[in-house]
């Protein structure tokens, strides 16, 4: 249950834990690093517009690494384009988390094979925490894998390290198929 | 070229260019090749592609004032790098023609045309990046779209991508 959700009575105290109050604030304003680098990009930037609106769950893009919490790896990450990336990656502060978008920098995608000029997956060179599969994800998809960030965000705890929060996160996975299920039988298919 | 065949009248205005060029230069260049869809001969030596260039650019009856495109291409078979360039006349006359342009497959250099049509430039440069060939006379000679260090040359038939590039492992 959110902490809005909880109604403030009792001339305004609420009784929380830390974690809690530093989880919902850091995981209210998730902010990505506003750069693309290729057609998964086009679907970031329509996600980010008025039809899927991620500002109302408080993500916009910042121009600089330095403000930046998140960085959405959205296409594919060429040999040249990987050192840039790094480097983008390592001027952001910490905590940082990073969504590997589209099946390019997933594992290649495409390229996996012939492609000597890509890199076959973000996660060779910075650690990744979310990955959004497609080619390229639909924007719900990509909500879906920001949604899943901010699990990992409700997961951590001072003195946790970022391993064992994603190993938190993954215990309390749910099997799609029940939810894929539900969703047949209301469409009556 | 076969005989009695009819040509279309744009192969004919490729025949008719090709030879002016063919009585400056005679055995430099090779046969015509009248084909439908792209018409061309060969510079056979390949150290006066840069003249045959000037003359087909400033030659009052041919002007071929536009490099539409310039490729490279592995004759594995036979040994060889070359290049392929179309040329056009834009606004002047109606004829085209292709020119092929070839060396040897390893360490072999063309003279670059990059000071008669500009368009040569980059494509020059894409051409060497891709097969390996080099330009000699270009202004700027260099890779273009692979990194500077890059190993190999990734358009070749027997093309093997490198293990590692500054420590990352490029192979799937």
């Amino acid at each position: 249950m959110g902490l809005l959700d909880a109604g403030i009575t009792k001339h305004n105290v609420l009784v929380t834990s830390v974690d809690n109050v530093l989880n919902w604030a850091r995981l209210s304003s998730l902010w990505p690093m506003g750069f693309g680098l290729a057609c998964c990009a086009i679907e970031m930037m329509a996600t980010n517009a008025s039809n899927y609106d991620l500002e109302r769950f408080g993500i916009f893009p910042r121009s600089s690494p330095r403000q930046s919490d998140l960085m959405i790896v959205a296409g594919t990450v060429t040999m040249k384009m990987a050192e840039r990336v790094v480097r983008l990656y390592e001027q952001m502060p910490e905590p940082r988390y990073v969504l590997s978008m589209g099946s390019c920098s997933n594992c290649g995608g495409p390229y996996w094979e012939h492609g000597y000029h890509v890199l076959k997956g973000v996660d060779r060179i910075i650690p990744v925490d979310v990955y959004v599969p497609g080619c390229p994800p639909r924007p719900e998809s990509l909500i879906g894998g920001l949604m899943k960030i901010q699990e990992l965000i409700r997961m951590e705890q001072i003195g946790v390290s970022r391993a064992d929060a994603l190993k938190k996160l993954a215990e309390k996975s749910v099997d799609p198929q029940f939810v894929i299920e539900l969703e047949r039988k209301a469409a009556g298919a | 070229m076969e005989e009695g065949k009819v040509l279309s009248q744009s192969v004919q205005q490729s025949a008719a260019a090709y030879a002016i060029i063919h009585d400056k230069f005679g055995e430099a260049v090779s046969a015509f090749d009248a084909n439908e869809t792209m018409p061309f001969f060969e510079v056979l030596n390949t150290s006066i592609w840069t003249e045959i260039a000037l003359f087909m650019r400033d030659n009052p009856k041919l002007q071929f004032n536009y490099m539409a495109c310039l490729s490279g291409v592995d004759y594995q078979a036979e040994e060889k790098v070359g290049i392929v360039c179309n040329f056009e006349s834009l606004g002047i006359f109606n004829h085209k023609l292709a020119v092929k342009v070839k060396c040897a497959r390893n360490g072999g250099s063309i003279p670059s045309v990059a000071c008669v049509w500009h368009t040569a430039n980059w494509h020059e440069r894409e051409a060497y990046d891709m097969f390996g060939m080099s330009f000699t006379g270009h202004p700027d000679f260099k890779r273009i779209l692979c990194p500077d260090d890059w190993e190999g040359y990734p358009l070749l038939k027997d093309y093997k991508v490198q293990e590692t590039y500054h420590g990352i492992k490029v192979p799937y």
